[in-house]
């Protein structure tokens, strides 16, 4: 225990010694997640809206308003029929038209079953989910706060989102998830194949070989700092999202960080294979780039969206590792989904972190070659 | 064999409050082949800098080939060949297109460059292998190469460092007989070095410490004013008095 | 004590070590003797474990590195080639991270490096990285000494080290000695033949010879000729085609020149040269040392 301490000990030396590493490990996160949020968020306040209420009772009002005071919206237009829709969006470029069913609170009364329409110009992708989440978001509370009245607890309203000019919002760029497999395969892969690669190269890989360490040792006291320094990471980034971009964590903090924690250790597992394999930094660094950090952002439905690429990348895209990732943060944490509801991904995960440990216990040797 | 090919007068170059070469005083001759010795940080590779141009002494006055280094480094780079242990070619590159290459940088035509290099290969008895990688020699062989390609172009000085270090006996030898052919045809060579041993074949050597030069002379004559049976113990003395 | 029996070691078509058997004795400083390529680094890391032989069988004191490569890593000090000390830690950092590695402390084996730490004691804060050539290699000695080897293993370590640290070194071998350390060192350098009680000489994977420096010499068994001349490269070229050169070759101040029979002496040479229009021609007896033997037997192999 005592040899494997100062192990980490000298690790954390390592990298607090190095600016470089330490520039990697905590300044890139934060600008690269204020970068692409900047980039790709529009703070949503006072955004043009219309209205099509063909219903015009109490209930409709009573949405209508609580849209109009949230401050997200401003409500530019009621409409008086479906053919104004076009034109509220060319001409007076409105982002969002809400459409109330005819007989609102009569369906939501007597059927359970009231229907809303969002409609959004989604040739601003990100602004459109959010201000479509925004509006779901409202109408649920809504909702909510009329069944605790009538002491229901089902949901009659049902909101139909439609986005106009990208259908199904395959463009939207969901930087928060991305930004975290990203940087959790470069802090956990690429810098843990990179500093075992440099004992190599060192030659003091040698004499740690020749000491009594044993090999798993080796690679616990590597691969330790970087789990730890991953998941200051992973709250960074978690923090910098809900404060400072306001994406919402709707599902249960513990399950995604759990779930976070899993990806670093399938990314570390990832690093410690590519360390098995490069003889020396560069060559680790190559291929953590483009065996990882290309497919990461390219692959992964990060930037891309995944549906539509050719079959064949689709297929690639499978044994994307950070893919599943992201679709498990993204249903947890937008659309505050349970552990049920990502098992089968978690188990994937899993299977790639057991894959990738196997493989470089079987290439790790106690020798040279 | 009376006209210096080097002359190096009052030459001091300064780093801030460190005086890395305290007043150096030498001349090489032409067709010498001249031994720069000291220990590492003795100031060698300073002064090796400043004599081929790469940079400017503080004080002092510095001709090589001709030229004063301080005004016209660019006509002593035209008229030194360099080759040093660390780097010497191109491994990825066969020995024909690193010849080929270092032709091109000195200006070499395409018809002097092949009409040289075939001579060279074939002295070397290597012709036949010109399309072989470089990083496939033996490091003896890349060695000899190396100084072929830094006189192709028929410097009047090579500047060698530390050129023969690791190499096996023979093949060393080999080397030193280039060397001498070198400068049978009146290459003036100047090795550097801290392998005393390399320090034996030189006509002449100075003995660098602390930035000054502390012995200037044959080596024969230098074993004979310290009384020691070789370059090693010479260096010795001088490099560690208090030991002694 | 240690027994290298008919090892051998190949990479791809290569016979990096070939068929080599050589013994250690205890308390020994043994000298690897040969140049780049010879095969030295690999031969000592077969004995170290690092490396598996593809034939032959390696004994240190009974262990076999093949079957109990824990048990010989325990007593082995080993410094690679490369420096391999961690140059972002301090002397002090790098020496206590071995230490406790090896699960030890500086405190337990200090008498053993004390000699050697003490000269570099005085910079404990500085990163090795800032180190000279000298104090590195003195650090690197500190800490594969540190867990108090039976045996240790210097691969090169004199190499790309100025002569005056160079001397330093073997003195400290010579120290370290006198407390019963068994040390293999692997150097380039001939010259350094002479500080090693035996040495092995090493070239292409095959060893040559294997004796004390002083027998080595003894068994060269030719007069050599130190022959020195105004015009070097033409009394070379010269006395290459010679009928009665069996071999000449430069060496420091002199070339050496071996003659085919023993008729042969310094007046047929002085003869000879003169008629060929030599000036300052002197020739002396001159003893061989290892550089000779090692070309002999290179040519002889």
């Amino acid at each position: 225990m005592k040899r494997f301490t100062a192990f980490v000990r000298k690790e954390f030396l390592h990298i607090f010694r190095d600016s470089r590493t330490m520039l990697i490990l905590f300044a890139m996160p934060v600008v690269q997640i204020l970068i692409f949020g900047f980039v790709i968020t529009t703070e949503i306040s006072d955004a043009s809206i219309a209205i099509l209420d063909k219903s015009k009772n109490e209930m409709t009002r009573e949405i209508t308003a609580k849209l109009a005071s949230s401050g997200y919206y401003n409500i530019k237009h009621l409409l008086h029929s479906e053919n104004e829709i076009e034109a509220a969006f060319k001409r007076d470029r409105v982002k969002m038209v809400v459409v109330f069913e005819p007989q609102f609170s009569k369906r939501f009364y007597a059927d359970k079953q009231a229907s809303v329409q969002l409609i959004a110009d989604a040739s601003d992708a990100n602004s459109a989910r959010i201000l479509t989440n925004y509006a779901e978001g409202i109408i649920t509370s809504y909702q909510n706060s009329k069944n605790s009245d009538v002491g229901a607890v089902a949901k009659p309203i049902e909101t139909q989102v439609r986005m106009f000019y990208n259908e199904n919002l395959d463009g939207v760029f969901m930087s928060v998830p991305g930004i975290m497999a990203m940087i959790l395969m470069l802090v956990s892969a690429m810098m843990t194949s990179i500093s075992i690669t440099k004992e190599k190269e060192f030659g003091s890989m040698e004499v740690l070989l020749i000491s009594p360490l044993k090999p798993f040792q080796i690679i616990l006291g590597k691969v330790t700092p970087y789990i730890l320094l991953a998941f200051v990471n992973v709250l960074t980034i978690l923090a910098m999202g809900y404060w400072v971009f306001h994406v919402p964590i709707r599902g249960s903090l513990f399950l995604l960080l759990g779930e976070s924690m899993l990806f670093t250790l399938l990314a570390l597992s990832l690093g410690i294979f590519i360390s098995t394999v490069a003889q020396n930094q560069m060559v680790a660094m190559f291929m953590s780039m483009f065996a990882l950090m290309l497919p990461t952002i390219l692959l992964s439905g990060f930037i891309y969206p995944v549906e539509n690429m050719p079959y064949v990348l689709q297929l690639i895209s499978h044994l994307m590792p950070p893919k599943w990732f992201i679709i498990i943060v993204k249903s947890v944490m937008l659309k505050g989904n349970g552990i049920m509801y990502v098992w089968k991904e978690t188990l994937i995960l899993m299977s790639f972190t057991l894959l990738f440990v196997g493989l470089s216990i079987k290439k790790f040797q106690v020798r040279l070659k | 064999m009376n006209e210096p090919v080097i002359s190096v007068k009052n030459l001091v170059k300064r780093f801030g409050n460190f005086t890395a070469n305290d007043h150096l005083n030498f001349h090489v001759d032409k067709g010498e082949i001249f031994g720069f010795l000291g220990a590492n940080g003795a100031g060698k590779t300073t002064a090796m800098r400043i004599l081929s141009g790469l940079s400017k002494s503080t004080e002092g006055e510095v001709v090589v080939a001709g030229y004063n280094v301080n005004t016209h480094p660019e006509k002593v780079k035209q008229n030194i060949g360099y080759m040093s242990q660390k780097f010497s070619l191109f491994e990825d590159l066969t020995i024909w297109e690193n010849m080929r290459f270092f032709a091109a940088i000195y200006g070499l035509s395409t018809a002097v460059f092949k009409e040289r290099a075939q001579m060279l290969l074939n002295k070397l008895g290597i012709f036949h292998e010109k399309d072989r990688l470089v990083g496939e020699l033996s490091l003896g062989w890349k060695q000899k190469l190396a100084f072929s390609v830094a006189i192709l172009h028929r410097p009047s000085i090579v500047f060698l460092d530390e050129p023969t270090s690791g190499v096996d006996p023979i093949t060393r030898r080999q080397f030193w007989e280039m060397i001498y052919q070198a400068s049978a045809e009146g290459i003036t060579v100047f090795v550097t070095t801290h392998y005393m041993d390399e320090a034996e074949y030189c006509n002449r050597v100075t003995i660098m410490v602390d930035g000054r030069i502390e012995a200037l002379d044959t080596p024969a004559a230098l074993k004979k004013q310290f009384a020691a049976r070789n370059m090693n113990e010479v260096f010795l003395t001088l490099a560690r008095p208090n030991n002694q | 004590m240690i027994t290298i029996q008919n090892t051998s070691k190949k990479y791809g078509t290569v016979k990096a070590v070939d068929d080599v058997s050589i013994q250690v004795h205890e308390g020994e400083l043994f000298g690897l003797l040969g140049p780049d390529g010879a095969g030295k680094t690999t031969l000592l890391r077969m004995v170290n474990s690092l490396i598996l032989p593809d034939a032959g069988n390696i004994q240190l004191w009974g262990l076999d590195p093949v079957a109990d490569y824990r048990q010989v890593r325990q007593i082995i000090g080993y410094m690679p080639g490369k420096f391999s000390l961690y140059t972002d830690l301090t002397i002090e950092e790098n020496l206590n991270f071995f230490a406790t590695v090896f699960g030890t402390t500086i405190a337990e084996n200090y008498h053993l490096i004390k000699d050697i730490y003490q000269q570099i004691e005085p910079f404990k804060h500085r990163p090795a990285g800032k180190l000279s050539g000298g104090m590195k290699q003195k650090l690197a000695l500190s800490c594969a000494l540190i867990h108090k080897p039976k045996l240790l293993v210097l691969d090169e370590p004199t190499t790309g080290v100025d002569a005056v640290s160079r001397q330093e070194f073997w003195e400290m071998l010579q120290a370290l000695k006198t407390k019963g350390i068994t040390i293999i060192v692997s150097t380039p350098y001939m010259d350094e033949a002479r500080l090693c009680d035996r040495v092995a000489l090493m070239q292409d994977g095959q060893i040559h010879a294997c004796d004390t420096p002083a027998n080595v010499v003894a068994g060269f068994g030719k007069t050599i000729l130190g022959v020195k001349m105004t015009n070097v490269y033409k009394g070379l070229t010269d006395l290459r085609v010679w009928k009665h050169t069996d071999n000449v070759y430069p060496c420091g101040e002199y070339l050496h020149f071996i003659a085919t029979d023993s008729h042969v002496d310094v007046a047929s040479v002085t003869q000879y040269l003169v008629s060929l229009g030599h000036q300052n021609i002197d020739i002396v007896n001159v003893n061989p040392d290892i550089e000779d033997c090692f070309i002999e037997l290179t040519r002889t192999h």
